[in-house]
C-alpha cells in the first residue's frame, strides 16, 4: 500500500500561504426555520485533497455537503468553486458529482445506461460515450456486468458503480455522502482503501461525509470535526488524534480517558495538575495560554498508559488502583482501572504472545503509569 | 395427509365460486351455441337431466354456431365492439391526462397533507355511481349548468349538445374512473426515491429532463396498471353510455342488456356475452402479469 | 418524494378536485331547489326531501337495498376472508391456480357478464328470482373484493406470531381466533364495508337477477333517471351522500386519532427507557 501523500511531506497545501483553495466557504450560514444548521462558517479544501466531513447526525456535514451540490442554497455567506460564487448556479449546470447514501442508481437502467446518463447530457460527443462507460465500468471492476440492472449485483457492487456515474463527467469535486455506510464491516474496510487509490489515480478532489471517525481517518487528508453547525477541528487525522484541541474532540475521535482538575503550577513547558485529593498530581507539558488555577482536563489515549504490579521508578506519572474489567479484544486487552477516588483509568495492552497468562486479573492491586508528553492538557 | 379443517377451509369458497361464477360462465357458454325459440326459457335445446345419455347426446347435436355466425354478419355487432373499444382507448387516454397530474401532485405534497388527499380522492368511490353519473345529466343538458354558465358568460350564443353524445360518455368516464387512475399511479410516485431526481439534477438534467428520464419511466408499472383498471371495466361499461350517451353510441354493454332485456334473445345475449369475455380475456391476462411481475420487482 | 411542491402541482391538485365535487355538490345545493325544474334555481326548499319520505315505492326498495347489503357483506366477509387464508397461508394444493383465477376474474369481468350468467344459472335451477337471489349474487362477486383487501393484510403480517400461539399451546383455530383475526381485524372490516358499498351501488347485477318482488334502490333511482332529472333523486341522492360523508370522514379521523395516539405512546416509551 501507499502511504497517502501528506504522509510523505509532500502534499500539505493547507500550510502554503500561496496555495489557491478550489472551495471556499466563507462566512456561510444556512438556516431551516428557526433552526441554524450551518453557523457562520469558513473552511478551505484544496485541489486533489481527501476531505472528510465528520460529525454526528444533525451536526450540519450533510447540509454543508449539500450546499457544496447546489440542493441547498447558503442563507448568508458565499461558497467558492474555483474562484467563482456558485450560489447561483443549479446543480445540474456544476461541475461537482456526488454519490448518494442510497446510491441512487436508476433501477430502470442498466449499470452502463447509469453511468452513461450524466456524459449524454454533457458535451461529449456520442461516439466517445460508450468507451468512457467502459473505461469507468473497468476502473471499479465491474466490466463484465455493463448489462445488469442494479437490482442483480451486490451491495458492495452497487456502491461502486455509484461511484463511477459521479466521476464518469470528470468533476473537479466529487461529493461522497456516507458512501461505505450500507456495507458491512469487512467489505467497507477494503472498500475503504480501493476509494484511496481511486482518488489518488484521478486525483479528483473528493469530499466525504461521514459519521464513522475510523473512516474519516483512514481515507481522509484532512479531517472537519464538526458540531452544532461549526468546524470544531479541521487537521490531519495524526493532529486530530494526538493533539485534539477541545475536549469534545478527543472524546469523539478514539477512545480516550478525561481527568478533570485544576492547574496547580504552571512553568513554560510543564503543568502539574491536581485532579483527586489523596492520590499524585498528574505531570504535564503545558499547553499554551494555560495559568495557574485554571479549571482543565486532562487527556490520554488507554494504549498510552501503562499498567503494572509494582510501582514503575522511573515513570512520570504513577497512580495506584485496582483491576475492575478485563475486555479482550484478540489483539489486544482493555483493562480498566479504578483509582482511588472512583475515577476509571482505561490502559490497553497489545496480546503479544499467544495464550500467555495475564499478568493481572480482576481485584488486583496494580499502577497505571505514563510519560508526562503522553497525554494533553485541554482548557476548553 | 388429510387434514379435515384445511380440506373445510378450502372447500367452502372453493365450491361457492365454483357453482356461482364458473358454472353459471359454462351456460352462458351453453346457451350462446343454442337456438332462441318461443318458450319458457326461451331457447332449445333444453337439458332434460332424467334423458341420460341420450339427453347429452342430443343436446350438442343441438348445439352450433349460428348466434356466432349472426354476430359476424349483423354489422351493429361489430360496430359496438369495435366502439366500445375504441371510447374505452380514448376514456384511458383522456383519464391519464387528467389523472397523472393529480398523483404527481399528490406525492410531492407534505407528508401530513397525503392522508386526507387519498381520502379526498377515494371519497367519490365510496358514493353511488349512479348518482355520480346522473350529476353530469344536470351538467351536460342543454339548458345544463354548463350551457347557462357559458350563455351567461357570453362565450357562446347557442347551447352546446353534449349530453347525449360520445363526448358526453368520455366526460362521465373519465370522472367515474379517476380514482382507478390516479391511486396505482399515485402509490409508484410516492415510493419513488427523491435522491434519484437529485442525482439526476446532479448528473446535467434540468427539472423537466429528471422528470421525463426518471419520473416517467419509474412510474410506468402504475401507469399500465391504472390504464387497465380503467379500460377492462369501461369495455363492458352499461350505465355511463345507457345515461350520458346518446341513440349513436354504441356500446357493447348497452348492445348486451337491450338484446337481453327487451327483444328476450337469450342465445344472442349471451354469444354477446362470450365474445365480449373473449376480447377482454387478452387485457386481462396481460394486466395479470404485469401485476405479477410489479409483486415480484418489488420483492 | 416530497420536494418542491409547484404551481403546477397545487393548480393540477385544485382543478382535479373541483372536477371531482362540483358535480356532487351541484347536485346537493339543487336538492333544495324549490322549482320542479331540476335546473332552475326558485329558491330555497326542502319539500322534495317531504315528498321523498312519503314515496313508498323508494322507501320499499331503500329497505330491500339495505337487506341485501347487509347479509350480503356478512356472507362475503366470512368467505373472503377464508379464501384469503387460503391463498394467503395454505400454501399449494390441486386446483389452487383455478381458484385464485375465480378470486381475481369478478373483479374484471363486466357486470353484465357476470349479472347474465347468474341469471341464466338461477334459471337453470329453477329458483324464484328476488331477495334471495341478488344476496347469493352480490355475496359472490364482493367476496373477491373482500379476499383481495383481507390478502394484502395478511401478506403483511409476521406469520411467526402465529406459530408463537401455536408454540404456546394454541390450537389452530384458537391462534386464529386470539391471534390472528385481532390483527387483520381492520381489513376485514374495510372488508365488509367495501362488500356492503358495493352491494348499494349495484345496478345491473341486481337487475339481472332480480325478479318483479325485489326492486333494489339503484334499480329505482336507474329507471326514474332514464326519463331524466327529478327533484327527488337530488334529494335522495344528497341524504347518500351525506351519510357515505359522514362515515369515511369519521372513520379517516378515527383511524387519524388512533396512529397519532400510538405515535404518542410511543414516543412516550422512548422517554421512558
Amino acid at each position: 500500500m501507499n502511504l497517502p501523500a501528506e504522509q510523505t511531506g509532500d502534499f500539505i497545501p493547507w500550510e502554503d500561504a500561496d496555495a489557491k483553495p478550489i472551495i471556499r466557504f466563507q462566512g456561510v450560514t444556512k438556516k431551516f426555520g428557526d433552526f441554524t444548521a450551518i453557523d457562520n462558517l469558513s473552511l478551505d479544501i484544496y485541489e486533489r485533497e481527501f476531505f472528510a466531513l465528520l460529525g454526528p447526525s444533525g451536526c450540519g456535514k450533510t447540509t454543508l455537503m449539500r450546499m457544496l451540490a447546489g440542493f441547498e442554497t447558503p442563507t448568508s455567506g458565499e461558497i467558492m468553486l474555483d474562484g467563482q460564487n456558485i450560489a447561483p448556479v443549479p446543480p445540474n449546470k456544476r461541475p461537482v458529482n456526488m454519490m448518494f447514501q442510497s446510491y441512487a442508481l436508476f433501477p430502470h437502467l442498466t449499470l452502463a445506461d447509469n453511468i452513461a446518463f450524466g456524459l449524454k447530457r454533457s458535451d461529449m460527443p456520442k461516439s466517445e460515450i460508450a468507451g468512457r462507460v467502459d473505461e469507468m465500468l473497468s476502473l471499479v471492476q465491474l466490466s463484465k456486468f455493463g448489462s445488469r440492472k442494479p437490482h442483480q449485483i451486490s451491495g458492495g457492487q452497487r456502491q461502486r458503480v455509484a461511484l463511477a456515474r459521479a466521476l464518469a463527467k470528470s468533476p473537479k469535486l466529487l461529493l461522497l455522502d456516507e458512501p461505505l455506510a450500507a456495507l458491512d464491516k469487512k467489505l467497507r474496510e477494503e472498500t475503504q482503501f480501493e476509494l484511496m487509490d481511486i482518488q489518488e489515480k484521478l486525483g479528483t478532489t473528493f469530499v466525504i461525509v461521514t459519521h464513522d471517525q475510523e473512516e474519516a481517518m483512514t481515507v481522509a487528508s484532512r479531517v472537519a470535526v464538526m458540531d452544532h453547525g461549526q468546524l470544531v477541528q479541521v487537521a490531519t487525522p495524526e493532529q486530530i488524534y494526538e493533539f485534539p484541541n477541545s475536549r469534545y474532540v478527543a472524546d469523539f475521535i478514539g477512545d480516550v480517558n478525561l481527568i478533570e482538575g485544576a492547574a496547580k503550577s504552571v512553568t513554560k513547558d510543564a503543568a502539574v495538575i491536581s485532579w483527586a485529593e489523596g492520590l499524585p498530581d498528574i505531570n504535564a507539558a503545558a499547553p499554551e495560554g494555560l495559568a495557574k488555577g485554571d479549571n482543565c482536563c486532562f487527556a490520554i489515549r488507554p494504549e498510552k498508559v501503562s499498567i503494572s504490579a509494582e510501582k514503575p521508578t522511573d515513570a512520570a506519572n504513577a497512580l495506584p488502583g485496582k483491576v475492575l474489567d478485563i475486555g479482550y479484544l484478540g489483539n489486544m486487552s482493555t483493562y480498566h482501572v479504578e483509582l482511588g477516588n472512583g475515577q476509571i483509568i482505561k490502559a490497553q495492552v497489545a496480546n503479544q504472545r499467544r495464550l500467555s497468562r495475564r499478568a493481572y486479573t480482576w481485584d488486583d492491586q496494580v499502577w497505571v503509569s505514563f510519560t508526562a508528553t503522553a497525554g494533553l492538557v485541554l482548557s476548553a | 395427509m388429510f387434514n379435515p379443517r384445511r380440506l373445510f377451509l378450502i372447500l367452502v369458497p372453493y365450491s361457492w365460486l365454483f357453482f356461482l361464477f364458473l358454472v353459471p360462465f359454462g351456460i352462458v357458454l351453453k346457451i350462446s351455441l343454442s337456438d332462441a325459440a318461443l318458450s319458457i326459457p326461451p331457447y332449445t335445446p333444453q337439458f332434460d337431466p332424467e334423458g341420460g345419455w341420450a339427453a347429452i347426446r342430443e343436446l350438442f347435436s343441438g348445439f352450433d354456431l349460428e348466434n356466432f355466425i349472426w354476430l359476424s354478419e349483423d354489422n351493429l355487432y361489430w360496430k359496438a365492439y369495435l366502439s366500445s373499444v375504441w371510447i374505452a382507448l380514448v376514456s384511458v387516454l383522456l383519464t391519464l391526462l387528467v389523472g397523472y397530474p393529480i398523483a404527481y401532485a399528490m406525492a410531492r405534497s407534505s407528508e401530513e397533507w397525503r392522508p386526507t388527499l387519498l381520502m379526498l380522492v377515494i371519497l367519490p368511490f365510496w358514493t353511488s355511481f349512479l348518482i355520480r353519473v346522473y350529476a353530469w345529466i344536470g351538467i351536460l343538458g342543454s339548458n345544463g349548468y354548463l350551457n347557462q354558465l357559458l350563455l351567461w358568460s357570453g362565450v357562446i350564443d347557442e347551447p352546446l349538445v353534449i349530453l347525449n353524445t360520445n363526448w358526453a360518455v368520455y366526460i362521465g368516464i373519465v370522472y367515474t374512473y379517476l380514482p382507478f387512475m390516479v391511486l396505482p399511479i399515485y402509490a409508484t410516485l410516492e415510493k419513488l426515491d427523491g435522491d434519484l431526481l437529485e442525482a439526476a439534477e446532479d448528473l446535467g438534467c434540468s427539472r423537466f429532463q429528471a422528470f421525463w428520464l426518471v419520473t416517467v419511466p419509474l412510474s410506468r408499472p402504475g401507469i399500465i396498471a391504472g390504464c387497465f383498471l380503467v379500460f377492462i371495466p369501461v369495455v363492458g361499461e352499461f350505465v355511463i353510455p345507457s345515461l350520458l350517451g346518446g341513440s349513436k353510441t354504441l356500446m357493447i354493454g348497452k348492445i348486451l342488456w337491450d338484446e337481453f332485456f327487451s327483444n328476450r334473445d337469450w342465445p344472442v345475449a349471451s354469444a354477446v356475452a362470450v365474445v365480449l369475455l373473449l376480447i377482454l380475456i387478452i387485457p386481462i391476462i396481460l394486466f395479470q402479469r404485469q401485476q405479477q411481475r410489479a409483486q415480484e420487482a418489488e420483492q | 418524494m416530497s420536494r418542491r411542491f409547484s404551481w403546477f402541482n397545487a393548480t393540477s391538485l385544485t382543478l382535479g378536485f373541483v372536477f371531482l365535487y362540483l358535480p356532487i355538490l351541484i347536485l346537493v345545493a339543487y336538492s333544495f331547489n324549490q322549482s320542479k325544474l331540476v335546473t332552475v334555481w326558485a329558491g330555497f326548499s326542502t319539500k322534495w326531501y317531504g315528498e321523498l319520505f312519503q314515496n313508498q315505492a323508494f322507501m320499499d326498495a331503500a329497505i330491500v337495498t339495505l337487506k341485501v347489503a347487509v347479509v350480503s357483506s356478512t356472507i362475503a366477509t366470512i368467505l373472503g376472508t377464508m379464501a384469503a387464508y387460503v391463498l394467503v397461508r395454505l400454501g399449494r394444493f390441486k386446483g389452487r391456480t383455478l381458484f385464485s383465477g375465480m378470486i381475481y376474474a369478478p373483479l374484471v369481468v363486466p357486470d353484465v357478464i357476470v349479472g347474465l350468467s347468474l341469471l341464466l344459472l338461477f334459471i337453470s335451477l329453477g329458483m324464484g328470482r328476488g331477495v334471495t337471489t341478488i344476496v347469493l349474487a352480490h355475496a359472490t362477486f364482493s367476496m373477491c373484493y373482500v379476499s383481495v383487501v383481507v390478502s394484502s393484510r395478511l401478506v403483511s403480517f409476521d406469520q411467526s406470531l402465529e406459530e408463537a400461539a401455536l408454540d404456546l399451546g394454541c390450537t389452530p383455530w384458537d391462534a386464529f381466533r386470539s391471534v390472528t383475526l385481532p390483527i387483520i381485524a381492520p381489513a376485514v372490516i374495510s372488508g365488509w364495508l367495501l362488500a356492503f358499498t358495493l352491494s348499494l351501488d349495484d345496478l345491473v347485477i341486481a337487475s339481472f337477477v332480480s325478479g318483479p318482488s325485489a326492486t333494489t334502490l339503484p334499480m329505482k333511482i336507474f329507471s326514474q333517471v332514464r326519463l331524466g332529472l327529478s327533484p327527488e333523486i337530488n334529494a335522495l341522492s344528497t341524504i347518500m351522500i351525506a351519510i357515505v360523508t359522514v362515515g369515511v370522514v369519521s372513520s379517516s379521523l378515527l383511524n387519524k386519532r388512533a396512529t397519532v395516539r400510538r405515535l404518542r405512546q410511543e414516543q412516550d416509551a422512548l422517554k421512558q427507557s
